[in-house]
Order: structure tokens, then C-alpha cells, then sequence
């Protein structure tokens, strides 16, 4: 169904770079080597617009409306045809689209010093991003001498409290699991396998990788946990919670089907819940059992989606052992996902955190675990502000992936991602150059970064750990009381 | 208009200490000349002393120094005492009349002990037991303020200029081996006395000169451990976050101040092995509990005396010795003003905690 147009001006030059760059067969060429643009099939990727030497390619929005109606809009239309032609569930792909769900990260404002404390510069005087994450214990040891022993178990040691959200090898191509292990290891951060296992190739980044465990176990054997800095059990995802995965048997090939352990071919379905965790109890021995066979040597993650009872679910998670704790929330991307999932389940992680932390704290249990957010993180002020409500660190997918060339057309689930990213067709892939695309990758985590350290010197403080959960910095606007009141903050002149 | 509790107020402030290793008792004349030379760093609209060894013949008991806003709320808080604790002795505490002072509260002192069937009751030691009574009398009981309850020391304070306040007090017929004092430049106008320094727990004092930047978070942590902070003033969270630090984690004094004033990590890594595990543990273990923005302080306890500053040392702080005496301030001349030549005059470096502790065998 048309919903956007191509056009093109009199500059063009009919050099055809356009035919050659659109993965979607939007754009062809005639007999004659003129185009011949089939508007239908475009996703307006904007693949085509960035590399046309002449600047001569216009996609816009189909000027074509339906009807306007003040229920039904057109979207809703085109949706009721196509699912009436095929009878099948609506796929989609990237973060949900509700329309009326309020980005919270645009309406808190931060602080600044004044007179009566100063502000500090980040250029003259030490600034500290640095994170670690991991549990704590109750209290301290000493030996026989008096000293303090050492009794904190394995934590993972951020450079700036910035990193990758889980992406998996076969949503994404190999060449951007190598960007975003390369990356990682230049900042000092970690990236994330995802559930598809992890290329052999990519083995050196261990100390920089997060392994995931899934519901589906791709790709999951003893060395895989091993080759890691921490585990993640994946339980859900923001733009799909209670809801199974599935890669199409089209991406399951070569490397593919090897790293995945999937036959060639053959869909991965991912179920919706892990088969052996039907309750809280059931995850702590999942826990237990993955630090086992990593001989208690790595802190071990539990991802969770932004549901409504986020709450005492993190508060479970804190007491099943677990290390860190993972929250998607609502705007978390995806490679696929059903359309009414996505856009219509879960919670704004934004909420998620302010009471998740909030929870934690009256139980008592904040100190004792690390949580991570995830879900439609933007710029260094949304991670400030959601360190602000109460995270130890963001991780980001759907920014590195714009880093890398994406525009968010949401067109994974075709699986022919024209920026050669959610993609496993050979000729698209090598679009990315993982070595170029590690430099974007570092580029935009170290201006991030930057940006967060002016943003702290402002408000005069020097060291992250004294942002997080401080929610005086924040001040809230365009909210109504019971808003202010779940994010913990106050109305701006208050 | 809000007054201090609901809502957070900045100040600038002075500050100044005396400690007598050797445990000799002075008057409160000293503290008092060496805080009134700092004048112009309050507005008259807060002041205070803490004194250690002022109450020798009571020195088994808590004593507790509590405003009250109405004979309704002494009446409350006696009955809620006198459930708990063995009240052998109370008494309004003696003041002068001056014309400096005004709105005075009732100002009781009792001295106690805790009941030993509730003690054994509540399974606590007597400290818990008793901070936890305060805390409870300061949250629930209205017009009702305990200013200090901790054995052997006391605090004074109220809305003025420090100097007035030692005159209301009668601070010069006091004796004590250690003693601290603060003048108060808060940025709101109506002062209130319960929010005037010092802030003390038990034994120990704080006053504070400084802005926390990191406030939030450190109120936020230590409100997890049973603590409640309703002045919303940085020294009151610095004054949990040393109490629940010392008393509660065992940490030493010195340990503590490596955990709110932490070194930063590029100084932590080139220490020698032994410190810099001991400090990456610390910060580790405590994030929570780092504190940042400008402060110095002077944290009186039993027996000793700490002062600090923030690790980039944005508030004045100066330390000198004479024989057997330590003297911290704001400024050098409030101590030239009592101590003219100092054996020893130095400023302590950004987050190097200068502890001082009695001597061996001085009888306090």
C-alpha cells in the first residue's frame, strides 16, 4: 500500500545509483536506463536521497489521503485492508509509535549551580563517568589485622554509563556485531550479544561482551557463557513483552545457522516464556545455575520489560541473586515485532524507573543490585535525566543503529535493510564497513559523554554516582500531579 | 511561606572547633570569641555550639536537649519518655535574657536512661534504642525537637548570630574538652531553630559549612536505613550518613571519610596496593554515600574531633595545633583571635580527613 512518494528533479542524471542503493525495489530501471519508481514498495529509508550525487530524489509523504475521519484514520484503514486480504497478524519493526503516550525525558528539566554552590568545569577539573555494576553485600569484613576484605562479588567496570542493548546476530548482521564489539572495547563500556550467540570471530571482545540467554537458548553452550563479562536472561523486551521471538528461516543461514545452532533453513522461534522459569523461584535457579558453570566469576543480568508491575517484579529479581537488573521500556526497539504488541504493551521507562527505585528503596534492597534502562534513550539528556531517576547506566540500540546509517524507516522485519544493518543478504551487508562504523559508534559515546560531563559541572557535581537517583536536579513540566508524584520530582518553580 | 523541613534551603556558613587532646575542660569563652570574629559570614539567622565533657556528673546518661513549641508538646513528649526511658533528672535549660534572641521555644534538658525491660524488649543496644526513640519524637510528635541526645555533650542553638546565641546560652558557664560552633548564612528569611547548627545523633555533631550537590542521592540512600530526614539540610544527611557509617557498616572515622570524600579514581590508581584496594572497595561498596559540591566540616564525637573538606576543597578550611590543642575554622583569624601563635597553622588538603582523638590517659 502507497504511502510515500518518490520523485525526482531535472538534475538527476540518471547515473542509476538509486537502483543500485534500494534494497526494496522501489526505484528500478526501465529498458531504456530511465527509472521507473514503484512508490508502493518504498519505506523512505532515505538510502537512496543520501547517495543520488545529483540531490535530485524527493520522497515525501503521499499527498493521496483517504477520507478524513475523525476515529478512523488512515493508518487504521490501510491496516483493516491488509488484514483482511491476508488474514495475518501485523508485523512491525523499531520502538512503538502511540501517538498520545508522553515522552516523559521532554518534560523534566535539569538544575544548575548559582551563587550559593559553584559550578565545576569539566575541563579543569576531574569529571567521573566511570560505573560499576553489581551487587553488594550487606556489609563489610575485616581480617585479623583489622582491614577491610574484599567481599563484593564481580562487577562490570563502565567507563561512562553508557552502553549497547542486546541486538542479535541474524536480526543484525555480523559486520555490526563487529562495530559494536570493536566500539565497545575502544570506550571501555559493553555491548550485547543478543539471543542469536556470538561469532567465533568475535571471541577477542570477551571482556567487553555481554552473552545472553534467551528463551530460545540459540547459540548457548559452556564456552559462550564463558566467553564473556556477564550473562544476561533475557525475560522480555520493551517492544515485545510477553511475546516470543521469531527469525524467519530466510536469515537462518551460513554463520548464521552455525552461531544460532539452528539447522540451516529452519525458523528460530523463540518462546514467549523460558521453559524452565514458570515463576520467580524457577529464575533464581536459573541464576544459580549459570553462575555454576561460570564458577561465580561474572555478575549475572536479568532483562525484564516495562510492565505495569515493574515494580515488585525488580524487587523479585533483587532477591533472586541476580546482579544487575535490565529494564526495556516502552519505545525499546526491535528487528519484529506485532504491530499491536508493540505500540499498545507495556510502560514508559521513564515510570519504570522512578518506581522501580523508588520500590527498591523503601524494601531497602537498592544498594544491593545495579539496574540498567533501556527503551528509547535519545541523547546525553535523557541518560542524565534517567540516572537522575534512579538508573545506575542506559544502554542504547536504536541510537547506535542511527549511528551506523539508520533512519528508522521500521522496515527489519523484511529483512532487507537498505543501510545493511537488520540484514543478512551479503550484498547489503558489506554496506557497513564494521571498522568505520566502530569509529561512529566511539564518536557518539564519547560526545555523549562530553555532553554528560557539562551537563554534571552545571549542577556541581563531579562524580555519576552522585547524579544517580538525585532527583532534585530534575524539576517536571506538563505533568499533572500524580505524574510528579510517580517520578518522584517537583513542578518547575516549586 | 515554607518553612525549613518543607523545603530545601541553601547556606553559607562559618565554622570553628577547639579540641583539648589532653581533655582539659575550658569554657565556652573561647569558642565563642574565635566564632564571633567570623560575623560577617552569617546573617543572623542561625547559631550554635556542640560541647563534649560539659556534664561530667551525668556522664552514664543520655542527655537530651529537646525544643518544644507548646506545653502540649512537652507534655506529649514527657509521656512518650517516660514509657521508655528511666528520666533521672530534667530541667529547663538556663538562659539569659537578651534582646538579640527572640521566639524562643521551651528548651528542656533530661537526662536518661533507657528502661532496661524495653531495652531487652526492643533487642537493641541502648544507642539504637535511643536514637530511634529521638528520631521517632522528632517525626511524629508535633512542636516537639530533640536537638541533641547523646551522653556527656550537648548542643545549643537557635535563630541569631552566634556570639547571641552563646550569650542566651550562658555558653561561657559551661566546661567542655571539645567544642564546635557554626554561624548561619541560610538564603531563606525566617529562621527556625530546630534548623540551626549543630545537627547531632547520639554522640556525634556535625557542623557544616557548604552546598552538597550530591544531596538527593546521599537522602535518598540513607533514608533506605531507617533514618529520616525532615530538615532537608545537607548537615543533617552528612550527620545520618556518619552515624549509619561508623555505627552501623563499623566503619572507622577515617574509612568513613574516604567513602564521602572520596579520592578520585585517577588518584586511587596511583596509590600503592594496600590503600588503593582499600579505596576502590570503598567507593564500590558506598557509592550511594559520596558526597560532592562544596562543604567543610567539623564532626564532633566522644572523645575526638574530624574535619573535612569536599575533594576539590571549594570551602575554606585551616587546622593549627598549640601544645595539646587542636583549633579548626572557616578563617585563620578566628583562631590568631584566641590562639595568637600557633605552634602549627596549615589547611588540610581537599578530602584528607584530620582526625584528633584524646590522648592516652586523659581523664574525660
Amino acid at each position: 500500500m502507497r504511502r510515500y512518494r518518490i520523485r525526482k528533479d531535472e538534475s538527476c542524471v540518471s547515473c542509476l545509483r538509486c537502483v543500485r542503493e534500494c534494497s526494496f525495489g522501489a526505484i528500478t530501471a526501465g529498458d531504456d536506463k530511465s527509472l521507473v519508481f514503484h512508490h508502493e514498495k518504498c519505506t523512505d529509508c532515505q538510502r537512496c536521497v543520501s547517495f543520488c550525487p545529483a540531490g535530485a530524489i524527493y520522497i515525501t509523504e503521499d499527498e493521496n489521503r483517504f477520507r478524513r475521519n475523525a476515529v478512523f484514520s488512515e493508518d487504521d484503514i490501510k491496516e483493516i485492508r491488509l488484514q483482511a486480504e491476508t488474514g495475518g497478524v501485523l508485523l512491525s519493526s523499531m520502538g512503538a509509535s502511540g501517538r498520545n503516550v508522553p515522552i516523559y525525558f521532554d518534560k523534566m528539566l535539569l538544575n544548575a549551580s548559582q551563587v550559593t554552590n559553584p559550578s565545576i568545569d569539566p575541563l579543569r577539573e576531574p569529571m567521573e563517568t566511570a560505573v560499576f555494576l553489581g551487587q553488594r553485600p550487606e556489609g563489610i569484613e575485616r581480617n585479623q589485622m583489622g582491614d577491610i576484605e574484599d567481599n563484593l562479588p564481580p562487577h562490570l567496570e563502565l567507563k561512562t554509563p553508557i552502553m549497547f542493548s542486546a541486538m542479535s546476530y541474524g536480526a543484525i548482521s555480523l559486520n555490526v556485531h563487529k562495530a559494536l564489539a570493536s566500539a565497545a572495547e575502544k570506550l571501555g563500556i559493553y555491548w550485547n550479544t543478543g539471543e542469536g550467540g556470538l561469532h567465533e570471530s568475535l571471541y577477542p571482545y570477551k571482556e567487553h561482551t555481554i552473552v545472553q540467554v534467551a528463551s530460545g537458548r540459540f547459540g548457548v553452550h559452556e564456552t559462550y557463557l564463558n566467553t564473556a563479562a556477564a550473562i544476561e536472561i533475557k525475560i522480555g523486551q520493551g517492544a515485545k513483552p510477553g511475546i516470543g521471538g521469531h527469525l524467519t528461516g530466510k536469515k537462518i543461514i551460513g554463520d548464521v545457522s552455525k552461531t544460532r545452532m539452528v539447522p540451516e533453513g529452519l525458523d528460530a522461534i523463540s518462546p514467549a516464556p523460558h521453559h524452565d522459569i514458570y515463576s520467580i523461584e524457577d529464575l533464581a535457579q536459573l541464576v544459580m545455575s549459570i553462575k555454576e558453570a561460570t564458577h561465580y566469576e561474572k555478575p549475572v543480568i536479568v532483562k525484564v520489560a516495562a510492565v505495569h508491575n515493574i515494580a515488585p517484579i525488580a524487587s523479585g529479581i533483587a532477591r533472586s541473586g541476580a546482579d544487575i537488573i535490565s529494564i526495556d521500556g516502552y519505545r525499546g526497539g526491535t528487528g519484529a515485532a506485532p504491530k499491536r504488541i508493540r505500540d499498545n504493551v507495556g510502560i514508559p521507562i521513564e515510570l519504570a524507573i522512578a518506581s522501580v527505585d523508588q520500590r527498591l528503596r523503601e524494601e531497602r534492597i537498592r544498594d544491593r543490585v545495579s539496574v540498567i534502562v533501556s527503551g528509547g534513550i535519545r541523547n546525553s539528556s535523557d541518560a542524565v535525566k534517567a540516572i537522575a531517576l534512579g538508573a545506575d547506566a542506559v544502554s542504547i540500540g536504536t541510537a547506535a543503529l542511527c549511528a551506523l546509517g539508520c533512519h528508522i524507516c521500521a522496515s527489519c522485519h523484511t529483512g532487507r535493510c537498505a543501510w545493511g544493518l537488520a540484514t543478512q543478504i551479503p550484498e547489503l551487508t558489506k554496506r557497513l564497513d564494521p571498522e568505520k562504523g566502530a569509529e561512529l559508534l566511539v564518536n557518539l559515546v564519547n560526545a555523549w559523554t562530553r555532553e554528560i560531563k557539562e551537563i554534571m559541572g552545571g549542577m556541581g557535581i563531579n562524580s555519576i554516582e552522585a547524579l544517580r537517583g538525585n532527583r532534585m536536579a530534575l524539576r517536571g513540566v506538563d505533568l499533572n500531579e500524580k505524574e510528579l508524584e510517580i517520578l518522584g520530582i517537583r513542578y518547575a518553580g516549586e | 511561606m515554607k518553612r525549613e523541613g518543607e523545603v530545601r534551603i541553601s547556606s553559607g556558613c562559618a565554622i570553628s572547633g577547639i579540641f583539648c587532646k589532653d581533655g582539659k575542660r575550658i569554657s565556652g569563652e573561647a569558642i565563642r570569641k574565635s566564632i564571633a570574629v567570623m560575623h560577617n559570614r552569617s546573617n543572623g539567622l542561625g547559631g550554635g555550639f556542640a560541647a563534649y565533657g560539659i556534664y561530667p556528673q551525668y556522664k552514664e546518661y543520655f542527655a537530651l536537649h529537646i525544643f518544644y513549641d507548646s506545653q502540649l508538646a512537652r507534655e506529649e513528649t514527657e509521656r512518650f519518655l517516660d514509657k521508655r526511658f528511666d528520666i533521672i533528672n530534667l530541667s529547663k535549660i538556663p538562659v539569659r535574657q537578651t534582646p538579640k534572641i527572640a521566639d524562643a521555644p521551651l528548651i528542656w534538658r533530661y537526662f536518661v536512661l533507657p528502661l532496661p525491660h524495653m531495652l531487652q524488649d526492643s533487642q537493641l543496644d541502648e544507642d539504637e534504642y535511643t536514637s530511634r526513640a529521638t528520631i521517632m519524637i522528632n517525626d511524629s510528635i508535633t512542636g516537639a525537637y530533640v536537638v541533641s541526645c547523646g551522653k556527656d555533650m550537648g548542643v545549643f542553638k537557635a535563630v541569631g548570630y552566634p556570639e547571641d546565641v552563646a550569650d542566651f546560652y550562658r555558653i561561657e558557664e559551661y566546661e567542655g574538652y571539645s567544642w564546635t560552633a557554626h554561624g548561619r548564612y541560610p538564603t531563606n528569611t525566617p529562621g527556625w531553630w530546630a534548623g540551626s547548627h549543630p545537627f547531632s545523633l547520639l554522640d556525634l555533631t556535625v557542623v557544616h559549612n557548604g552546598e552538597i550537590s550530591s544531596y538527593d542521592a546521599n537522602r535518598r540512600a540513607v533514608e533506605m536505613y531507617g533514618y529520616s530526614c525532615n530538615l532537608l539540610t545537607d548537615t543533617e544527611v552528612i550527620t545520618y550518613i556518619l552515624d549509619y557509617l561508623t555505627r552501623k557498616q563499623r566503619l572507622t572515622l577515617k574509612e568513613s571519610s574516604e567513602v564521602i570524600a572520596a579520592p578520585f579514581w585517577s588518584t586511587i590508581a596511583i596509590k600503592d596496593e594496600e590503600d588503593r584496594k582499600r579505596l576502590s572497595y570503598l567507593r564500590k561498596m558506598y557509592s550511594s554515600f559520596l558526597v560532592t559540591g562544596p562543604f567543610s566540616i567539623l564532626v564532633g564525637f566522644r572523645g575526638g574531633m574530624m574535619a573535612l573538606n569536599d575533594r576539590l576543597k571549594l570551602r575554606s578550611l585551616v587546622a593549627a595545633e598549640k601544645g595539646s590543642t587542636v583549633y579548626f575554622s572557616s578563617e585563620e583569624a578566628a583562631i590568631r583571635v584566641i590562639e595568637e601563635n600557633p605552634d602549627r597553622i596549615w589547611a588540610p588538603q581537599g578530602g584528607d580527613a584530620v582526625i584528633v582523638t584524646l590522648e592516652k590517659g586523659a581523664d574525660v
